[in-house]
């Protein structure tokens, strides 16, 4: 029984979180010793997924078959599913996932688990791990149907690359029957450098306690030293010193990185949800009540004007030492 | 223009998250319930604004059983015209968006606008589902939603910025954080919404995909390390040496 892994690209490039997609992917073909197949959509590096264990590529090279139109997406699996008679199929809950895994469950009747945090438990069906309430808990769901979906949670499993190769063969679909009336005007900001956020390692984020949006240059220094990406708590982002994009939390961005430094935050229950995943947590702040620090796996009480261009100074002199 | 806004009934952001039966049920003592701030703070408010400046109705609909009820009036003190709940208490998101299409299906809705995904099971699953069931096309993760005339125009967020798409009504989009302003209901809208219809309609039988089995809570963290507010360097050591996260 084989298993197909949806990769989507940025630029042609495979995206970071589809990577860690395949790799999850071929561990679940290798449990049910089966093939494990992708399906990229206009990727120019193919290849690199032979390096975490896909055996397979199908490429699709029709620029309009992307995310910005999930029923073309969901044509291109069920025929990629159809041919290479795959049972399962693998997501990255990212924007991609979240555009076309329903869309995929509905046609298909296969069940879906988004926000997967865990190999599938064969033993008593086919049962994965989630997260949910923001984080504050998991949950084990079983998947009742014969044909089943998984979404995994970015950052929930990290990618070790290894040797292995894949074949890569063009892929066509024919999608000239399908008019959903969709049209892509413009794209903003998506070829910045910076990590976005759900796939960002290292994260540096700044609270109501830094006083003004003035202030945030030492985060956005902190940032750049560490090759971090930048966030913030709810209402710096609702009073408008940061943008929306950056607010993590229960009703933000839900993140898990490996380095999460939070700076003048107080640490509501609402902003924990969304960040208690992450790895070690740094918390700067000059009260040492502050709820953050229950959370928290180091932290600094100080303030945050005097502490953060001393850490910065500190980071530079090691990434100069260290590269 | 007719907009059906689905939402959910969560437990209010502050809850004990704690379980019972064996872990194998979310333990509702205590609990204050809300409406999931995705639908309400976004989806229903750009639909009460789309409606505002523009005419039309907003229809709230809910897959619940009658404890939904208290969750279903705020939406109408908010300014939905009416509600319907599907009487059936849900076990997946399968069911709530097959549940949902069998009611919308004929009932020539312009637009169906929801949350991105509940604060209660994280799935963004209902919106893209529903799509597929309605054969309707769906733009997930929309931050803004300008309608003129037939078209619809968004923006959809993809991982480090957006894309704007235009779209022919009708369509389903599913709602982030930017495309409204939470609103408060007032006095007036509180006694109005006791007198606006809430139709309970029976369910047509769906079932569900996946079963929820067993929950638990993370692992609880040990003390935190607290280090010299002077010393920074020592901070660096300790990121690089003993949580190897730099
Ligand atoms: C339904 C609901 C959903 C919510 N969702 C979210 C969410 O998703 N994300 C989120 O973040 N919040 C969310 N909130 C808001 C949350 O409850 C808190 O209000 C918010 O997280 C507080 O933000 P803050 O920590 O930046 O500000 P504050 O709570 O004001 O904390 C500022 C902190 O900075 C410290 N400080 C001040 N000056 C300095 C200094 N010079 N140096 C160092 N430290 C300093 C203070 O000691 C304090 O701890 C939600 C609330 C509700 C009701």
């Amino acid at each position: 029984m084989s298993v197909l892994i949806v990769v989507d690209t940025k630029n042609g490039e495979v995206k970071k979180s589809s990577l860690e997609a395949a790799q999850y992917g071929a561990s679940v073909a290798a449990s049910l010793g089966g093939e494990a197949v992708a399906l990229t959509l206009n990727a120019n590096n193919a290849e690199v997924l032979g390096t975490v264990g896909v055996n397979k590529v199908l490429n699709v090279t029709d620029a309009s078959v992307s995310a910005s139109d999930p029923q073309k997406v969901v044509a291109a699996i069920v025929a990629a599913a159809n041919k290479v008679g795959a049972k399962v199929v693998v997501f990255a809950h990212d924007s991609t996932g979240k555009a076309v895994a329903p869309r995929l469950s509905a046609k298909s009747g296969a069940g879906l688990v988004t926000n997967v945090t865990s190999l599938p438990n064969l033993a008593s069906g086919f049962v994965v791990s989630k997260n949910v309430f923001s984080g504050k808990a998991h949950a084990d769901v079983n998947i009742l149907s014969d044909e089943k979906i998984v979404s995994i949670l970015p950052n929930a499993f990290g990618v070790k690359a290894g040797e292995g190769s894949a074949s890569v063969e063009a892929f066509s679909v024919d999608v000239s029957g399908i008019n959903s009336g969709i049209t892509v005007k413009e794209v903003k900001g998506g070829n910045s450098k910076v990590v976005p956020l759900p796939e960002a390692e290292l994260v540096v984020s700044a609270g109501r306690g830094l006083k003004g949006p003035e202030n945030w240059g030492m985060v956005e220094e902190m940032a750049e030293i560490l090759g971090a990406t930048t966030a913030c708590s709810r209402p710096v982002a609702d009073i408008g010193w940061r943008p929306h994009h950056e607010h993590v939390g229960q009703t933000g961005v839900a993140i898990r990185p490996n380095l999460y430094i939070a700076i003048g935050i107080s640490g509501a229950i609402q902003h924990l949800a969304g960040v208690n995943g992450s790895k070690v947590i740094v918390v700067i702040n000059k009260d040492p009540e502050a709820p953050f620090f229950k959370a928290a796996d180091y932290g600094v009480v100080g303030d945050a004007f005097e502490v953060v261009p001393r850490l910065n100074e500190a980071f530079r002199k090691f990434k100069a030492a260290n590269g | 223009m007719k907009i059906l806004v689905p939402i959910s009934k969560v437990p209010d952001t502050t809850s004990k998250i704690a379980f019972t039966d064996g872990d194998s049920k979310f333990n509702e003592e205590g609990i204050q319930w809300i409406v999931n701030p995705y639908d309400e703070w976004y989806a229903l408010v750009r639909a009460l604004e789309l409606v505002e400046a523009g005419g039309g109705t907003v229809t709230v609909i809910n897959v619940g059983d009658a404890t939904a009820d208290p969750v279903i009036r705020k939406a109408l003190a908010l300014g939905a015209n009416e509600a319907v709940r599907v009487d059936v208490n849900p076990s997946d998101s399968y069911v709530i968006a097959k549940e949902i299409a069998a009611y919308a299906n004929d009932k020539g809705f312009d637009m169906v606008l929801l949350g991105k995904e509940t604060i209660s099971y994280n799935g963004s699953e209902v919106g893209g589902m529903l799509a597929e069931f309605m054969n309707l096309p769906y733009i997930s993760l929309a931050s803004k939603l300008e309608v003129n005339g037939d078209t619809a125009t968004l923006d959809r967020s993809i991982e480090g910025g957006s894309e704007v798409v235009e779209v022919k009504l009708p369509l389903v989009a599913s709602a982030s954080k930017g495309m409204a302003e939470q609103r408060i209901p007032n006095m007036r809208g509180i006694m109005a919404a006791r007198s606006k219809p809430l139709t309970v309609v029976p369910a047509s039988g769906a079932e569900a995909k996946t079963a929820y089995v067993k929950y638990g809570l993370p692992a609880p963290k040990s003390a935190v390390k607290l280090v010299d507010p002077e010393n920074m360097d020592e901070l660096v050591r300790l990121l690089h040496e003993e949580a190897k996260s730099i």
